[in-house]
């Protein structure tokens, strides 16, 4: 079975593209060049010149020996908070912004929750010298000021949502409505593996790059290339996607996404759309989606801004269908314990998202022989007010 | 058992080719063959200002003169609507707007209304709803078409045609600025009733006026001698932009500017009426 996207922009019966028809020449100009555009000996060798050198790839992989004492087995960290602006995000946006480079765009639009796709693509403007409008609730732009001051720093414009729920749902709705404004110049960078086809499948690309490297890596420090298990966090789900990508095909590696439950899967304050959600289309991709039974779309709610999305990415939802991953939920109150053992066990304070796959592996039976591959999508400095409230200090 | 499967297959793909289209007796057909010019189409959203004024709205408009009806059905994230329509659905949501209760308010409108009815809204709702139980809803009703922008053509072929065909329901097809001619060539071909021409490079909202850029799209769209008739929408909202985009086409749509005369104090049926007589005095 593949577990690929198809030809016609589906994973099973997951994703397609529901554009507006005011959307489809920039979404047919990226379907019909994205996959040459990647594939050109050009692309590649800036794409692979920049990681290097500028994000500071490969990330380590790194061996947790405090953490593998407490959890009686074999922890390893792929160390995506080391990445340049503090996440895996920046891994897709130096893709796409090559990629509207030769497209011939000069406006780059995005959408932004933790505010860290924001920052990463506002990064990767600056240093392509392109105008960057950064859409992001206007919930999101008090409780992540601190990426916000740095994205205006690096000249990008934010612009904050007011209308519906003011978080990463509407920051979305805005950005398409500005691309439904500037269908011509502009070109439209997607934080994670979701909206319509070809971006899941393009997202997923970019950050498989973390699989890639985790295969080397595991091999040179284990002797093995395949490790027990995957842990990811999942929001939209691009670091999940990153670092399942190269173990999808072997069945052997189990692949664990961890979803933001909020306040709990039986209250109405969760983000955990696979558990909770029901099919449906949104954001031009058809997955599973909170939603009331009248199909309206309910507000998603985490303490962690970057994973309070109502929807989840195509890929995720095929592989949750067809059983190849398994997508559990940890709530705000096991995330921010999580943040803590892993701060005083290995000295890494990671970001709140990130932390929910640290907080997943408290649910996982995990055997002494196990390796077991935690993403840390990215550093908590974005959260340490959240942090500091919590600890009283 | 396994004679009558495959003659009952040869016998609907004799009717395909006979047909261009099953759907007969729409209003929407019968309107665009009696008036070749004018046509003023107006949209509202449901709920809005009132969760039961849905009645009144449309009653007053058949009043007023309006031709066509386009009664939205509002959406938690619509994503082609600018700020005016926005604003219009997030309150009829928390009115209590729904589907199921617009189809109760729509209980027997054929009684008192003859023009064409379109519901116009986002497919999540639908697909909520269960697709072929809202096709037949509307059919029962007398809704004569859908416009669902997040329904691109491809899909729609696949998965809904045969569907809302069976109620006898158009499905309408938007064009814009950027549509290239093959393009317009497919959306004509696959369309019935009338084309959508979204009027530019927009989300819905109120303009003033119609720039040189619009003209020629317009213009150009004209030459082309489609099959379908055309109606422009997004950005018409005064007497002014009505009568411009009704050089270009068979009528025009007003919907955010429509729905921004109905905020405020006032008595309804008079904001409505003033607005209809202010847009076309002699209908
Ligand atoms: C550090 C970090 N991890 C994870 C996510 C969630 O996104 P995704 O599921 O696409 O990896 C975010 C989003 O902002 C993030 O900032």
């Amino acid at each position: 079975m593949s577990y690929q996207v198809n030809e016609k922009g589906y994973y099973g019966e997951f994703g397609g593209a529901y554009i507006p028809e005011m959307m489809r020449p920039n979404i047919e100009e990226l379907r019909t060049n994205y996959m040459r555009i990647i594939n050109s000996y050009n692309f590649r060798q800036d794409y692979i010149s920049l990681l290097k050198n500028y994000v500071g790839r490969p990330s380590p992989l790194y061996y947790a020996k405090r953490m593998s004492e407490h959890y009686q087995s074999h922890i390893y960290l792929k160390r995506e908070d080391c990445n340049h602006t503090g996440s895996h995000k920046i891994n897709n946006t130096i893709g796409q912004i090559l990629l509207a480079k030769e497209l011939g765009k000069t406006r780059i639009i995005a959408e932004t929750g933790a505010g860290q796709h924001g920052l990463a693509t506002a990064t990767v403007c600056a240093l392509m010298g392109m105008k960057c409008i950064v859409y992001m609730g206007a919930i999101d732009v008090e409780r992540q000021a601190p990426n916000v001051k740095k994205m205006r720093m690096l000249g990008a414009e934010v612009v904050p949502v007011e209308s519906g729920s003011k978080t990463l749902k509407d920051a979305t709705n805005g950005a398409m409505r500005d691309w439904i404004n500037n269908p011509v110049d502009t070109f439209y960078i997607i934080g994670s593996t979701m909206g319509p086809h070809p971006y899941p499948d393009m997202v997923a690309r970019f950050q498989s790059v973390i699989s890639e490297e985790i295969r080397w890596q595991l091999d040179e420090q284990a002797g093995r290339e395949k490790p027990t298990r995957v842990v990811a966090c999942v929001g939209g789900g691009s670091n999940a996607a990153g670092a399942f990508y190269h173990f999808i095909d072997d069945e052997d590696v189990e692949l664990i996404g961890v979803e933001a439950a909020g306040k709990g899967v039986d209250t109405h304050e969760t983000a955990a759309t696979i558990t909770k959600g029901t099919v449906g289309v949104l954001h031009s991709f058809r997955s599973y989606v909170l939603q009331d039974e009248d199909g309206q779309i309910n507000e998603a709610y985490s303490i962690s801004a970057g994973l309070d999305y109502p929807g989840i990415g195509p890929m995720h939802a095929n592989l949750h269908k067809t059983d190849r991953a398994k997508y559990i939920w940890a709530t705000d109150e096991e995330v921010l314990k999580a943040v803590m053992l892993l701060t005083q066990k290995e000295g890494i304070i990671p970001a709140l998202e990130s932390a929910h796959a640290l907080a997943g592996l408290e649910k996982i039976s995990l055997k002494p022989e196990d390796i077991t591959v935690v993403n840390i999508s990215g550093r908590g400095d974005k959260d340490m007010e959240t942090y500091l409230n919590y600890l009283g200090y | 058992m396994k004679y009558l499967p495959s003659l009952s297959l040869t016998l609907r793909g004799r009717f395909r080719g006979g047909f261009t289209s099953k759907i007969m007796n729409n209003r929407i057909n019968k309107l665009f063959q009696e008036k070749k010019e004018g046509i003023l189409s107006v949209y509202f959203t449901a709920g809005y200002p009132e969760l039961n004024d849905t009645r009144t709205i449309i009653e007053e408009l058949v009043k007023n003169g309006v031709d066509l009806i386009e009664i939205g059905m509002p959406f938690s994230d619509p994503v082609a609507d600018g700020p005016v329509i926005q604003q219009s659905s997030l309150v009829a949501l928390q009115n209590g707007m729904s589907v199921k209760k617009l189809f109760e308010q729509l209980h027997n409108i054929r009684q008192s209304v003859d023009i064409p009815l379109i519901l116009m809204g986002y497919l999540n709702p639908v697909i909520q709803y269960g697709v072929e139980a809202f096709c037949q809803k509307c059919n029962e009703i007398g809704i004569d078409g859908l416009i669902i922008p997040d329904l691109p053509p491809s899909v729609y072929e696949e998965d809904y045609k045969a569907i809302f065909e069976a109620s006898n329901l158009h499905n309408i097809f938007l064009i814009t600025p950027q549509t290239d001619d093959e393009r317009l060539r497919e959306i004509d071909e696959k369309s019935t009733g009338f084309i959508y021409m979204v009027s530019s490079n927009a989300t819905t909202g109120a303009k003033t006026s119609v720039n040189q850029f619009q003209k020629e799209y317009f213009g150009r769209i004209r030459s082309k001698n489609l099959k379908n008739p055309r109606l422009i929408g997004f950005g018409i909202s005064n007497a002014e932009t009505f009568a411009e985009a009704c050089q270009f086409a068979s009528g025009a749509i007003i919907g955010s500017a429509f729905v921004k005369c109905l905020e405020g104090d006032g008595k309804l049926v008079q904001k409505i009426s003033g607005f209809i007589h202010s847009i076309a005095t002699k209908s």
